[in-house]
């Protein structure tokens, strides 16, 4: 098979991936349309996708969407960036490593919402409290990751960088951190993951604007449809951030085959 | 011509011993070990796999230490005492073939403008210069040995020690590569311990071969290698006092292996 004939096959399979979704949506239509259901409580597709128009045409949805992305990239770095840090000194030092391992093992269990009394306590209401909650679940998975990454090299690459007279700071940012990276992403893409889980959901309770926000006060209001705004909202970032991270993550990791 | 080259370290290993603590009691992987290797001498150490004979390189390298007994490299006059070769190319997958072959150097401060040209030769040697910026998985098994044969010999070390480098490659690729070895060491004068399990490749590049016998880890015998250089290896293996020295040999481990075979029978 040549490869523009492969190229093409995965494109028929691409849109053919597509087919579902609409079908269902249609279904939803047409069942909500002949009267299967309440309209009030079960919105159909065409009604949400008007409702997604007028909160974007009142700028209310992309203001909600700003603030929303600003706590989940803030606290992600936040949490993200010592996460890395911690995770390959611990492999480089034990002492690291005995102190932190019992603290990671007692903390990360912890539902990082539960937490939110907590933080509201101590930053208050402002935007610093959501994005430490988030820089807090965000934390976790990536210095466990680092840590595993750092841990867990290869033995022979250990063994050349001595041979060849490594220092240990060479041993660290030339060896180490390299041979740590396609886990750190690992851990790093969990990480974003939770963050959007953690930042959507501190909104509901400790938050006046953002998409969480918006689903919990139409919740109150029992605007199912623009709830459903906000639930569409949050799955498309979702799967843009994703994909712009896996690009990334081929940019910065090419020498991991494809 | 250049002029001729410096010889490379000689090295004294006395009383070497070393022993494993495991969980099952403590095992001597190595014990009495005696041997002394001349400047620019090519010694191979031939053994059955578990003999010690990696851990005896670990040992000269730095990596691992003796229990008991003295090792000297004597490397006046050389910046860099010794580069490992190992088995597995051990080329790190994130540096380019560049990188990696400059990695010695880098390691050892060399400003980047004074590697590039030490860099360069070193690739040419091993004919890698086209494939400078691939990374090792973009390599073929024998490019990568060669690369990491290039890392080694750009830091111009007294000793080379080679961890079965060739083992993994298929024939046509082993010769060709140990040729280009016998070549290189032959304008380098470095002293070279290469460890196999081979005869032949034993016979193919070595002055000396040691051969070495399991549990404990010791040396056997120190067989002459009296075939002159250059060497054409083809050739050369069709040769009766060849196939008069690889017998020899094999009657040396044959013994050995049995015995060993024997003893296990009876645990």
């Amino acid at each position: 098979m040549s490869s523009s004939e492969a190229a093409r096959q995965v494109r028929q399979e691409r849109l053919l991936y597509l087919l579902s979704p609409i079908g269902l949506l249609l279904l939803w239509e047409i069942a909500i349309r002949a009267g299967l259901g309440d309209r009030r409580f079960v919105p159909a597709p065409s009604d949400i996708a008007e409702r997604f128009y007028l909160l974007c045409a009142s700028g209310e949805l992309p203001w909600d969407t700003v603030v929303t992305l600003w706590r989940i990239v803030a606290g992600f770095l936040l949490g993200a960036i010592p996460g890395v840090a911690l995770g390959l000194w611990m492999a480089m030092w034990r002492g690291v490593r005995i102190i932190v391992d019992p603290l990671i093992a007692a903390l990360f269990p912890i539902p990082k919402l539960a937490l939110m009394p907590l933080i509201l306590l101590a930053f208050g209401f402002g935007e610093t409290s959501k994005v430490v909650v988030v820089a807090i679940g965000a934390f976790f998975p990536v210095i466990v990751n680092a840590y595993a990454g750092a841990a867990n090299i290869e033995k022979i690459y250990i063994d050349v960088a001595r041979n060849y007279g490594a220092s240990s700071r060479i041993m660290f940012t030339r060896v180490v951190f390299f041979g740590a990276l396609p886990l750190i992403f690992a851990g790093l893409r969990v990480a974003l993951a939770i963050s959007f889980i953690i930042g959507t959901a501190a909104e509901f309770v400790a938050a006046k604007s953002g998409i969480g926000y918006l689903i919990w006060s139409s919740w109150e209001l029992l605007q199912v449809d623009a709830m459903f705004v906000g639930i569409v909202t949050i799955g498309i970032l979702g799967v843009i951030t994703s994909t712009l991270f896996l690009e990334i993550e081929r940019k910065v990791i090419p020498w991991k085959a494809p | 011509m250049a002029e001729p080259p410096r010889k490379g370290a000689r090295i004294a290993i006395a009383g070497l011993s070393r022993m494993f603590e495991g969980p099952r009691g403590s095992v001597q992987a190595l014990t009495g070990i005696d041997l002394s290797i001349a400047p620019g001498e090519f010694l191979c150490i031939v053994g059955p796999s578990g003999c010690g004979k990696s851990t005896l390189l670990r040992i000269l390298a730095g990596l691992d230490r003796q229990t008991s007994g003295k090792v000297s490299i004597d490397a006046a006059g050389w910046a860099v005492t010794n580069a490992m070769v190992f088995q597995e190319s051990g080329l790190f997958p994130w540096m380019s073939v560049e990188q990696n072959v400059g990695f010695g150097l880098m390691t050892r401060g060399m400003p980047a403008t004074e590697r590039a040209p030490r860099v360069e030769a070193a690739m040419r040697l091993v004919g890698l210069t086209q494939f400078r910026h691939h990374f090792p998985h973009q390599l073929s098994g024998g490019m990568r040995q060669r690369g990491a044969i290039a890392r080694a010999f750009v830091t111009d070390p007294a000793v080379l020690l080679m961890d079965e480098p060739f083992a993994a490659l298929d024939a046509q690729n082993r010769t060709i590569l140990q040729e280009e070895l016998v070549r290189i060491w032959e304008t380098t004068g470095k002293t070279v311990v290469y460890i196999t399990h081979s005869i032949d490749e034993a016979l193919f590049l070595g002055d000396r071969a040691a051969i070495m016998t399991a549990h404990p880890g010791r040396i056997k015998e120190i067989i002459d290698i009296p075939f002159p250089h250059p060497r054409n290896l083809m050739e050369l293996s069709v040769t009766p006092s060849f196939g008069t020295l690889k017998l020899k040999i094999w009657r040396v481990l044959e013994d050995e292996v049995n015995r060993a075979r024997a003893s296990e029978d009876a645990a």
